[in-house]
């Protein structure tokens, strides 16, 4: 009797163990794994538009709730849509608060004017402006978002954004 | 005959598919006519997606016919050969046929009169002796391309390396209009067969079958008299039933051999080869006398043609060449498309070149092809899944384009549609779903390509945050304890060395 009372304990201990430990895990990837698929849809430019420091903290942001899904001006209606179908949400228009919609640019760098400061670098999301303090910059082309995040910091104001593919 | 046999002589019927009127007779009922010699030839140097020659004569340059003028970089190296003898007069671009207005670089030859063969252009020696490698060698260098319309290198099939258990050569021309596959069989079977001989040297495979439409019973009889004269066991002869597209590659597979070929991937995958018919006899003419691929076979047709015919004609040629051999135009205000009514390409004017994919040029009377009507809404009647070759359910892909989901077109296989207009031809709406369909694959291509530099950027990024918040880290942590002193020693050790080197800095 007191054999299969033991065995039975033992087992509800051991499941439960089990499930507790694989629960508290599944809970995190869950939350992490909702936001990583809200942050697929995001156009990834991290131009932080939306008020947000980058596009992963937008999509935590909408998850929470915090946010609208109508605030990425990059990706404008088709990101839009495709948040409302994943969220089961009915689509709005762009918020224009957040930027207007405009068909993909690059940043230009215009190395005659460039003194070299290196300070588009430090803000540069995604690491495509190259170059070091006292020399020339220059950008990436196929790497640029832009997001416009050089302009403000240029001192000489040597960066334009240009469309995308017109110059390589 | 005693291999177990990898297809079927009597393929089943297809389910897909519809029937359309054939009006091939139209032009069947003459023999190919050769077109008189071209006073100026344009060869394009874009020979289809991704693949564009390089030009290896320069203007000025005399040029021999069947002198190599082009060559592709990628794969066995195909060349564009000249398809008449003259000089050359530019390299320029010139609209050339395709889907809307299109340019490409061409090189224009302006003829001598001549059609001096040049001194490269004798047999290479017994295809029967000669080894695979050296026999796709030989196709790569005399520019033979797919005439069936996709102009794919043939030297490029041939080679590979996943086994091949049956090359299929493909004459079963589904489309209506176009007769110049059916009038190559029945001119010059003994041809087809003797280059499916060599192609399947050049694969190593031993089985080849020649699919023809069981309603071009002339072509069926000559082939078989030359099958019967010929006497070679690996070759054989298989009957479609006529219905629209039973000849498109992935179909005709599919009712020969009932081995599906994956979506995205090539009959290859399921080892099988396909080769048009018309590939196949330029094969065996290159071999044969030596000759490479300077001209093809062109159906002259449609109500606005006065006498219907197939031509022959020299790459490169203009249309108008064409239409002049056959008799010219009945009326002026004539539709020009390249191609059958159902997959062609509207035409912009017949001073476009002849190219390797120009296998018919329909000259449509007013009236003749139906006109574009305004569509009504769709009434789900579901014909179009049941017509759809390639068993999509386009009903919904229209819906999935018209609110612009790619997820959705993604599930749907928008790629897998073939584009063959059978929807479209049941479709008792009168929707046009095929521009649709060819539209947003466009769009979906662009998608992808958005997504894969969204996931570039999302790398950079998040590797740009790991090595912020790094040295966030170190700097918050301050200097680890004997820092200082291992920074000093180091300091030293550095001025020691520079002051050793003696440059002051």
């Amino acid at each position: 009797m007191i054999e299969a009372v033991l065995v039975m304990a033992g087992l509800a201990l051991l499941i439960g163990t089990g499930l507790l430990v694989t629960g508290a895990r599944l809970g995190a990837t869950g939350a992490d794994a909702a936001v990583d698929r809200i942050n697929q849809l995001l156009p990834q430019s991290q131009c932080a538009q939306c008020g947000y420091p980058g596009c992963r903290p937008y999509a935590a942001a909408i998850l929470r709730d915090e946010a609208p899904i109508n605030r990425c001006a990059p990706g404008g209606d088709p990101t839009i849509a495709a948040l409302a179908r994943l969220l089961q949400r009915s689509p709005q228009p762009l918020d224009t608060d957040y930027g207007t919609h405009q068909p993909a640019r690059v940043a230009v760098i215009d190395e005659a004017l460039c003194i070299g400061c290196a300070r588009c670098l430090e803000v540069c999301p995604v690491d495509a402006i190259v170059g070091a303090p006292r020399f020339m910059h220059t950008v990436l082309a196929a790497q640029c978002t832009g997001c416009e995040l050089c302009l403000p910091p240029c001192p000489v104001d040597c960066i334009t954004l240009e469309p995308a593919g017109a110059d390589t | 005959m005693n291999q177990p046999l990898l297809y079927n002589r009597q393929p089943p019927r297809p389910a897909w598919g519809v029937r359309v009127d054939p009006r091939k007779t139209l032009s069947t009922s003459e023999p190919i006519v050769a077109a008189p010699l071209p006073t100026q030839v344009q060869l394009p140097l874009e020979l289809g997606p991704e693949r564009r020659a390089q030009a290896v004569v320069a203007p000025g340059d005399y040029v021999y016919t069947g002198q190599p003028v082009a060559r592709l970089e990628t794969g066995a190296r195909n060349v564009v050969c000249a398809s008449i003898s003259g000089r050359v007069a530019a390299i320029r671009p010139g609209p050339i046929p395709g889907p809307g207005p299109r340019v490409a670089e061409c090189i224009v030859i302006d003829s001598d009169g001549q059609d001096r063969r040049h001194a490269d252009c004798v047999p290479a020696g017994d295809p029967a002796r000669l080894a695979a490698a050296r026999l796709r060698e030989l196709i790569a260098q005399a520019g033979i391309v797919g005439l069936g319309g996709a102009v794919f290198p043939t030297a490029d099939k041939l080679g590979g390396s996943q086994p091949v258990d049956l090359l299929i050569v493909n004459g079963a021309e589904c489309e209506p209009y176009i007769s110049c596959d059916e009038m190559l069989m029945r001119e010059r079977a003994a041809q087809v067969l003797d280059g499916a001989r060599i192609m399947l040297r050049a694969l190593g495979c031993d089985r080849a079958v020649v699919a023809v439409e069981s309603d071009m019973p002339a072509a069926r009889l000559a082939l078989r008299a030359a099958l019967d004269a010929d006497r070679d066991p690996r070759l054989d002869i298989a009957e479609v039933t006529a219905k629209y597209p039973a000849g498109g590659e992935r179909q005709l597979v599919e009712l020969l051999t009932g081995r599906e070929v994956p979506a995205g991937g090539l009959p290859r995958d399921v080892g099988i080869v396909c080769q048009n018919v018309a590939t196949a006899a330029a094969v065996s003419e290159l071999f044969r006398t030596g000759c490479p691929l300077i001209s093809r076979i062109v159906t002259v047709t449609g109500g606005g043609i006065l006498n219907p015919v197939n031509v022959e004609a020299r790459l490169g040629a203009p249309l108008a060449d064409l239409v002049a051999a056959a008799g010219g135009y009945t009326t002026t205000n004539c539709d020009l498309v390249m191609g059958g009514p159902m997959m062609g390409m509207a035409l912009a004017g017949d001073r476009l070149p002849v190219t390797e994919a120009t296998n018919c040029l329909l000259v449509a009377a007013p009236g003749e092809l139906s006109d574009a009507q305004p569509g009504y809404p769709c009434i789900r009647c579901a014909e179009c899944s049941r017509v759809c070759p390639a068993r999509l359910l386009p009903q919904e892909l229209l819906v999935a384009c018209d609110t612009q989901d790619p997820d959705r077109l993604e599930q749907l296989h928008l790629d897998a549609c073939i584009e063959c207009g059978c929807c479209d031809y049941v479709c008792p709406s009168r929707l046009t779903l095929t521009p649709v369909f060819a539209q947003a694959k466009i769009r979906q291509r662009a998608h992808r390509e958005q997504q894969r530099q969204a996931r570039l950027a999302q790398q950079r990024s998040e590797a740009r945050n790991a090595r912020l918040a790094a040295a966030e880290k170190r700097y918050a942590d301050g200097p680890a304890p004997d820092a200082g002193e291992a920074a000093l020693t180091d300091l030293l050790a550095r001025v020691e060395q520079r002051d050793e080197r003696g440059d002051g800095g």
